[in-house]
C-alpha cells in the first residue's frame, strides 16, 4: 500500500527468474503494487527486503478491533482524506453513552432496542459506552456488568481511574472492550491493564502534541492496539485535530497518529448532539460517543454514516422489484426504471408527488443508470420483458401499459413486440413526471 | 513532542459575493451579506482564511403550500397567505439570515400566477424585511423566462440573488440579472463538468457576471444521494482552492425543499414506529443534511423547519471558532 511498482522493484532480486509466475521482476513489482500478487510468491527475496517492503506497505492507519464474535467493530485502516479519491472503509462506530449514575438497566434496554429498517437495510448502533461518573469503582463495575448482561455489542469503558477500570475489566475483559483512557497521569497502569487483557486502549493527551508523545510511551510499554483522543472537546478544535490525525497519518506516515481516532460530543440537547456527532463522523472520527438514544435522533446519523461510507465507484442498487407508491389498484399506472438507487429514489419522489397511486418496476441493471444500462444492453426489450413477466405485474393490473423513461424512447417498438405491452414514452427527466402523470393519468 | 502541523498550501481562494444592497448602493436592504472568500477547506481556520460565515435562509412561497407536511402549519399557517408577513416572521421570530421566495404560484399547473403577481409577491417580501432576498422561479422554464425580466426590473438596485440558470436555459435569467445588476444562481445536475461549463457560458455573456454567480450544484437529501452531491461539492471546492476560477464561486443548496420530500421526513410515527417521532426525525433529517453540506463547503442554505435553522446556526457558530495551532 502506498508503494509504487518501481519502489518495490528496487528491493527485488532483479533476476527475472520467473519462479513467481511473472515474466519479469518488474512485472511482479507492478502486480504487487496493484495488490494483485503477494510477496510470498517470490522464493528469492531477502529477509531485509521483505522487512523493508512489509513496513513500507503497512497501512497508514492501523486496524483496531473492539468487541468479540458477531459484534466486533473494526476501526481504522483508512487511506484517504476525501471519499471521492477512493473510499472510506470502516464506518464510524456509533457508541451510545450510559453513565453509571443513571438508570443503567433502562438505558441499556433502550439501546438494545435500537434497530432500524430503511431502504431495504438494517441499521444498528454498534457500540455502547459506559462511563464512571460516580467516582466509585464498585458502582462502575456494577453498571458495566448490568450493561454487559443486556447487550452483546462492543463496549467502551470510560474512566481515568485505573482502580475503577480494573474492577470493570474483571467482569468484561473477555468482551474486548475499548479501554478509555490512558492519560499522562495514569498511562503506565492503564497500559498494563489493557495490554494484560489484550484490550484496545484510548490514548488521551491534553492536545495533539501530548497525544503523540503519549502514544510513543504506550508503544514503548509494548501495547500497539491504540485509539487516539486529542483531548479537545470544542467542535471546531476537534475538527482540526481529527483532520491533523488523518492527514499526518495518511500523507506523512507520521507513525504516532497511525491509529484510529475517537471523539466525544458535549452538547446537552440531543438534537444538537446529533449534528455535532455528524461533524466528527464526516471528518475522520472512527468512533463517536454520544448520549442521544432515541430512534428519531440516531436514524439520521446512521443514515449519514451509510451514505458517507459507500464506495463512490460502486453504484448502489435498490432491490430490483415492483414497488408500490401510495395504494395502487389494478388500474394504476406502471413506471419502469433501473435499480440504480439514485435514479430509483428520484423517480419514486416524483411519482409520489404526482399524488397518483402508481407502481414502479425497477429493472435489475446491476445498479447503473438508464442511459448507461441501455448502452450496456442491460436495459433492453429482453431484460425489461423478463422483469415484467417475472414480477407478477400481469396479475396486479388489468391494463397492459408501461411508461418508459424518455431517454430510451427508441426501445418502444422492440419492447412492445417482445412483451406484448403497450409502451408509453415518459419524460426524459424525472422532474417531468409529475406533470406527465397529471396529463396522462389524472 | 511538537507535532508538525500539516497545512495545505492553496494557490487561490473562493470568490467573495455580496448579496443585497443598502440605500447607499441603490437598494433598500438594512444590511448586506457577504459569502465566500475562503482560502481553506471548510472551517479549517488553521490553514487559511474563512472570512465569512455560511448563512441560512428560510423558504417563503407566493402561495400557501398545499403539499407541505401538516406539521408546518403551526409555524407558518397564520402567515402563508401573505409572503410579506411570512418573510417577516421567518426573520423576526425564527432568525433567518435571509429569505428565499419561491414563485411557486406561477406554475401553470398550480395557480398560473402572472408576472405582475410575481412582482407583487417579491415587492411584499422586500418591503417586509431588511435582509437580502433570493428569488427563484416556479421551476417550469417556459413560464420562468417570462417572470425573470419583470421581477429583476421591479427590484432593480436590490442586488437580488435570482435563479435558476440551467445549461439548457440560462440566457433569460442571466440577461435579467445583467440588465438590473442582480446575482444569478447557476444550477447544474450533480455534475462538476456541467457546473463549470455553465459558469463559462454565463461569463461569456458578460465578464462582469463571472463574479456575480452562486453555484447550485443540486443537492440531494440525506439517504437520497447526498453522498454524490457531497463529493461533487468537495471536488468543486478543492478545484476552487487550486485555482480553477470557473469553480470558485460560493455555493447554495435547497436543503429544506429536498428533505421535506423524503419519506423519512413525512411519514408519521404510527406508520413507521421503528423510525421514532416524526417531527423531530424530519427536523433532524434536515439538520443532518445541512451539517453534511457545511462540511463539504456550502455557503448559503435554504431550510424549512425553524428548529433546524436554529440548530444549524448554532453549529455554524461553533465551527467558526478559530482552531489555529
Amino acid at each position: 500500500m502506498g508503494l509504487t511498482g518501481l519502489e518495490i522493484y528496487k528491493h527485488l532480486p532483479k533476476t527475472n527468474c520467473k519462479d513467481c509466475g511473472s515474466p519479469t521482476c518488474l512485472a511482479f513489482a507492478m502486480a504487487l503494487a496493484s495488490g494483485k500478487a503477494s510477496l510470498d510468491a517470490c522464493p528469492h527475496v531477502t529477509d531485509e527486503a521483505k522487512e523493508a517492503l512489509d513496513s513500507a506497505s503497512a497501512p497508514p492507519i492501523k486496524l483496531v478491533k473492539v468487541g468479540t464474535g458477531d459484534h466486533v467493530v473494526e476501526l481504522g485502516e483508512e487511506t484517504e482524506i476525501f471519499r471521492h479519491d477512493k473510499r472510506f472503509f470502516h464506518p464510524t462506530g456509533v457508541a451510545v453513552l450510559i453513565s453509571d449514575t443513571e438508570d443503567v438497566a433502562a438505558k441499556a434496554e433502550a439501546f438494545e432496542g435500537l434497530e432500524f429498517h430503511r431502504v431495504g437495510m438494517d441499521f444498528v448502533t454498534d457500540m455502547v459506552a459506559v462511563q464512571c461518573d460516580s467516582g466509585d469503582a464498585a458502582k462502575f463495575k456494577e453498571a458495566v456488568e448490568t450493561v454487559a448482561g443486556k447487550t452483546e455489542k462492543a463496549m467502551v469503558l470510560i474512566t481515568e481511574d485505573p482502580a475503577a477500570m480494573e474492577a470493570a475489566l474483571e467482569v468484561v475483559a473477555d468482551r474486548k472492550p475499548l479501554v478509555c483512557a490512558a492519560t499522562a497521569d495514569n498511562f503506565e497502569k492503564m497500559t498494563e491493564l489493557a495490554k494484560g487483557k489484550e484490550c484496545p486502549l484510548v490514548v488521551r493527551g491534553k492536545d495533539i502534541n501530548e497525544t503523540a508523545e503519549l502514544v510513543g510511551k504506550v508503544e514503548g510499554l509494548g501495547h500497539k492496539d491504540l485509539v487516539l483522543d486529542s483531548g479537545a472537546r470544542e467542535t471546531s478544535k476537534v475538527l482540526a485535530d481529527l483532520t491533523q490525525f488523518r492527514r499526518l497519518a495518511v500523507k506523512k506516515k507520521f507513525r504516532p497518529f497511525g491509529y484510529p481516532a475517537i471523539a466525544f460530543t458535549t452538547k446537552e440537547d440531543p438534537r444538537e448532539e446529533v449534528v455535532q456527532a455528524g461533524v466528527y463522523m464526516s471528518k475522520y472520527a472512527d468512533v463517536v460517543v454520544l448520549k442521544a438514544c432515541e430512534k428519531q435522533q440516531l436514524l439520521p446519523l446512521l443514515s449519514w454514516r451509510l451514505n458517507l461510507y459507500t464506495d463512490p465507484q460502486k453504484p448502489i442498487a435498490v432491490e430490483a422489484k415492483l414497488y408500490d407508491v401510495g395504494e395502487p389498484t389494478d388500474d394504476s399506472p406502471v413506471y419502469l426504471t433501473t435499480n440504480f438507487s439514485l435514479t430509483y429514489f428520484i423517480v419514486e419522489g416524483e411519482v409520489e408527488s404526482s399524488r397518483i397511486p402508481s407502481r414502479i418496476l425497477s429493472v435489475d441493471t446491476g445498479g447503473v443508470s438508464v442511459l448507461t444500462a441501455y448502452a450496456d444492453n442491460k436495459f433492453s426489450a429482453e431484460t425489461i420483458t423478463e422483469a415484467i413477466k417475472g414480477c407478477g405485474l400481469e396479475d396486479k393490473v388489468k391494463h397492459r401499459k408501461v411508461v418508459i423513461p424518455g431517454h430510451v424512447a427508441v426501445l418502444k417498438g422492440a419492447l412492445e413486440e417482445e412483451s406484448g405491452w403497450e409502451v408509453i414514452v415518459g419524460p426524459r427527466e424525472a422532474s417531468g413526471i409529475t406533470k406527465f402523470a397529471k396529463d396522462n393519468f389524472a | 513532542m511538537a507535532v508538525e502541523i500539516l497545512k495545505e498550501k492553496y494557490r487561490s481562494k473562493v470568490g467573495e459575493v455580496t448579496l443585497g444592497a443598502t440605500k447607499d448602493d441603490g437598494g433598500t436592504r438594512s444590511h448586506t451579506i457577504t459569502v465566500g472568500g475562503e482560502s481553506a477547506l471548510p472551517f479549517l481556520h488553521f490553514e487559511g482564511e474563512v472570512p465569512n460565515r455560511p448563512v441560512v435562509a428560510l423558504e417563503v412561497w407566493d402561495m400557501a403550500p398545499e403539499d407541505w407536511d401538516p406539521l408546518f402549519e403551526k409555524f407558518y399557517g397564520d402567515v402563508w397567505d401573505d409572503p410579506g408577513k411570512w418573510a417577516k416572521k421567518c426573520v423576526d421570530e425564527y432568525g433567518a439570515d435571509l429569505i428565499q421566495i419561491r414563485l411557486k404560484g406561477a406554475d401553470p399547473d398550480l395557480k398560473d400566477a402572472s408576472p405582475e403577481d410575481c412582482v407583487e409577491a417579491v415587492k411584499k417580501v422586500l418591503e417586509a424585511v431588511g435582509v437580502p432576498v433570493i428569488v427563484v422561479g416556479c421551476g417550469k422554464s417556459e413560464k420562468d423566462a417570462k417572470i425573470y425580466g419583470p421581477v429583476a426590473e421591479a427590484a432593480a438596485g436590490e442586488n437580488l440573488l435570482l435563479g435558476v440558470a440551467e445549461l439548457e436555459d440560462y440566457k433569460a435569467v442571466t440577461s435579467a440579472c445583467m440588465a438590473n445588476s442582480h446575482l444569478v444562481i447557476a444550477q447544474s445536475p450533480i455534475d462538476i463538468n456541467i457546473c463549470k461549463q455553465l459558469n463559462i457560458l454565463i461569463a461569456e455573456m458578460s465578464t462582469a457576471m463571472a463574479n456575480r454567480i452562486i453555484i447550485d450544484p443540486t443537492i440531494a437529501a440525506l439517504g437520497y444521494g447526498i453522498e454524490y452531491s457531497y463529493s461533487i461539492m468537495e471536488r468543486a471546492r478543492n478545484g476552487a482552492l487550486q485555482g480553477d476560477k470557473m469553480l470558485a464561486m460560493p455555493m447554495i443548496g435547497n436543503v429544506g425543499l429536498e428533505v421535506w420530500r423524503t419519506k423519512e421526513a413525512n411519514t408519521p410515527e404510527d406508520e413507521e414506529p421503528g423510525w421514532g417521532e416524526q417531527e423531530e426525525r424530519g427536523m433532524l433529517w434536515e439538520a443532518t443534511t445541512a451539517m453534511a453540506y457545511l462540511q463539504s463547503g456550502i455557503n448559503i442554505m435554504v431550510l424549512r423547519h425553524p428548529d433546524a435553522l436554529k440548530i444549524i446556526k448554532g453549529n455554524i457558530d461553533d465551527l467558526m471558532q478559530d482552531n489555529s495551532y
